[in-house]
């Protein structure tokens, strides 16, 4: 694995400070885990970290999409937990079509999303922010306000539970193939640039005849189609669709993504940056686990949500400085 | 129909809402012209109201604040830990003004921080207020240990329950803040300056306006009104739950705003239309419980108005 990124590493350093900075901390904090905890390279350790977190970096993935337009996309937690309710209905039939099928009720969604903010131009936080309510009281109705347990007789289970050669799961394989994906449509195809174009400069964009509406339909689809792939993941992991599941979670991709480097205000944005952002995330996480089990400190849950705004409140304040200096650079 | 009869249909959209939401619940709502009703929807609007009133203020310099609900849960988690202290206990009057004096203060240094990070650090409002977003909901679980705290004390409550002229006090206080931010926003120097940041912020700064501070300012504004509302819940449950306590007020805050007629980009900053909304969002709320409707039902409801109503002003402002 690190051969991989060491390829990534080299191409970062010659452009991208933060990008280059997410690397040397990941490396740092799997340093210091490895060092500090007997079980953190277990197999065990690493194939649940991955499985976890292969959710998180989906949708940070489908988030990076959208922010750099300019957008912010609200609604991917609810939109985890619907679909993860769809693909417990669709699981009798096997993850080969709950797969697809997740996806694409997410797709559905993002395409909701794309309708408001394109034709009826609703600012994205407000139209996402419906759908996040939206989305959440049709989980709530498609599940009757219960758990939906899924099909154990079947393929699906094995999706999110099964591990190849002991210590890859499907779930981070299938994230791994959408991530190159997106790495090669945002560097090599036309719709990529259009999407950063985008967030260059909305107007500049249109005047050049780019397909301006067409790469927003696309990102906030995509956004819609990673929430639902970290939709089926969640049921077939944890065995059940969960309504109620995703809270906060938009929160965790936005801060990977910015973690990444990725502008708020749109333009750069970079697939494997936000990988590393939301690996970093799920890292602090795993770490504040190991520590609260070898009872150094007792972190509940309710931590967990403090720890999350600190990290998203040091990375903007990286990311404001990072910005001032190249502000300083270009005046 | 011309585009004239539209323009003017969707400049009172807001009324219109309200009187045909009247008109249905008058029709289908059993027991709806009671004052008992009445009483039960002021004192629920009322949180509504106020928090509302500060969002349209940050609305109005084209900002938008998502913290609000955290720092209701903060305030409102603060409050029974102080005035069921021991030291509360033994000095009454002195707990039970510490214990409505501190958590609004609390709730100002939360506005302090997000004003702090918009203003100075030029972070976007969304991602600035994101961050109590998330967190400040842990720091009111983590204060009280995520229990429900329950309790008995008939001077705090009053903040919730007690009545003026039969009016419950909530409802007066809604009053006297609507007017208070009223004169602010139209007869004094910090409303101009509101309406200029957001109208443009650059024509603001050179002529003048000191920008940072009036954006620190409204967050601030906000942020302690939020404070004052999460009391509210506090007083009217007699109990709290830093769980509960403002969750999702954001949306209706910013859902009562909009309708109001506050534009989302900013420079207009109508109080009694935010009081207005607020009326509206609480109705849609009413009519929808009271006629048994499931609360997720209702959730995909409160989505449609919320776009429908961003939807129409987008209209209305081209």
């Amino acid at each position: 694995m690190l051969d991989t990124n060491a390829f990534d590493l080299r191409k970062y350093l010659q452009g991208n400070g933060q990008s280059v900075g997410v690397w040397i901390a990941l490396v740092v904090v799997v340093l210091f885990g490895a060092m500090r905890y007997d079980n953190f390279t277990g197999a065990y350790n690493i194939s649940s970290f991955l499985n976890y977190n292969s959710m998180f970096i989906a949708i940070a993935l489908g988030m990076c999409f959208v922010i750099m337009t300019g957008g912010i996309d609200l609604s991917v937690g609810s939109v985890v937990a619907f679909t993860s309710v769809c693909v417990a209905y669709l699981s009798p039939y096997g993850i080969q079509v709950a797969l697809p099928g997740g996806i694409l009720a997410g797709m559905a969604i993002g395409s909701i999303n794309a309708f408001f903010v394109i034709k009826m131009r609703i600012p994205p936080f407000i139209a996402t922010l419906a759908t996040m309510l939206g989305a959440k009281g049709g989980a709530l109705v498609i599940a009757g306000r219960q758990t939906i347990s899924v099909d154990w007789t079947s393929n699906f289970t094995k999706f999110g539970m099964e591990n190849v050669g002991g210590l890859l799961p499907w779930s981070i394989i299938s994230v791994a193939i959408l991530a190159v994906g997106l790495w090669i449509v945002l560097e090599r195809t036309s719709i990529g640039r259009t999407v950063e174009a985008i967030g260059g400069g909305e107007d500049a964009t249109r005047m050049m005849g780019l397909p301006v509406d067409r790469a927003k339909a696309f990102v906030y689809i995509l956004s819609g189609g990673c929430a639902g792939l970290a939709g089926v993941i969640l049921a077939s992991g944890f065995g059940a669709g969960q309504p109620l599941e995703g809270v906060g979670w938009e929160l965790s991709a936005i801060a990977s993504v910015v973690v990444g480097g990725t502008l708020l205000t749109g333009g750069m944005g970079s697939v494997p940056a936000t990988v590393a952002g939301a690996l970093l995330l799920g890292l602090v996480f795993n770490i504040l686990n190991f520590e609260n089990g070898r009872g150094v400190i007792s972190i509940s849950a309710y931590w967990q949500m403090v720890v999350r705004g600190m990290f998203l409140f040091v990375v903007i304040l990286l990311q404001a400085r990072v910005s001032r200096a190249t502000k300083k650079q270009g005046v | 129909m011309s585009d004239f009869d539209w323009k003017r249909i969707s400049k009172h959209g807001d009324k219109i809402a309200l009187a045909v939401l009247l008109l249905i619940n008058v029709l289908i709502t059993p027991n709806f012209l009671q004052l008992q009703t009445l009483f039960v929807n002021i004192s629920q609007v009322a949180t509504i109201a106020i928090v509302a009133v500060g969002m349209t203020l940050v609305i109005a310099t084209a900002g938008i604040d998502l913290s609000v609900g955290a720092v209701m849960a903060v305030a409102g988690a603060l409050a029974p830990l102080i005035f069921l202290s021991d030291f509360a206990q033994a000095n009454p009057a002195l707990g039970l003004t510490l214990s409505i004096v501190v958590p609004i203060l609390v709730a100002l240094a939360c506005g302090l921080f997000n004003g702090l990070l918009v203003a100075y650090l030029g972070v976007q409002p969304i991602i600035a207020t994101l961050i109590f977003f998330i967190s400040g909901r842990g720091i009111a679980q983590v204060l009280t240990n995520g229990n429900l705290q329950t309790f008995n004390h008939p001077g705090f409550s009053y903040l919730g329950t007690g009545k003026i002229l039969g009016l419950p006090f909530q409802g007066w206080l809604v009053v006297v803040i609507a007017i208070v931010f009223w004169y602010v926003v139209n007869r004094t120097m910090f409303g101009r300056r509101i309406l200029a940041v957001g109208g443009n912020e650059n024509a603001a700064r050179l002529t003048g306006t000191p920008v940072r501070k009036v954006k620190t300012g409204v967050y601030v504004i906000s942020a302690g009104l939020s404070g004052i509302a999460g009391l509210i819940v506090v007083a009217i449950n007699s109990a709290s739950d830093a769980a509960r306590i403002g969750n999702l007020m954001e949306l209706d805050a910013i859902a009562a705003a909009v309708v109001g007629g506050t534009l989302l980009s900013g420079g207009r900053a109508p109080i009694f239309g935010a009081i207005l909304g607020a009326v509206i969002i609480q109705l849609v709320k009413y009519t929808l419980l009271a006629n048994g409707v499931a609360d997720e039902v209702a959730l995909i409801a409160k989505a449609a108005i919320i776009v429908l109503a961003v939807y129409v002003q987008q209209g209305r402002k081209e």
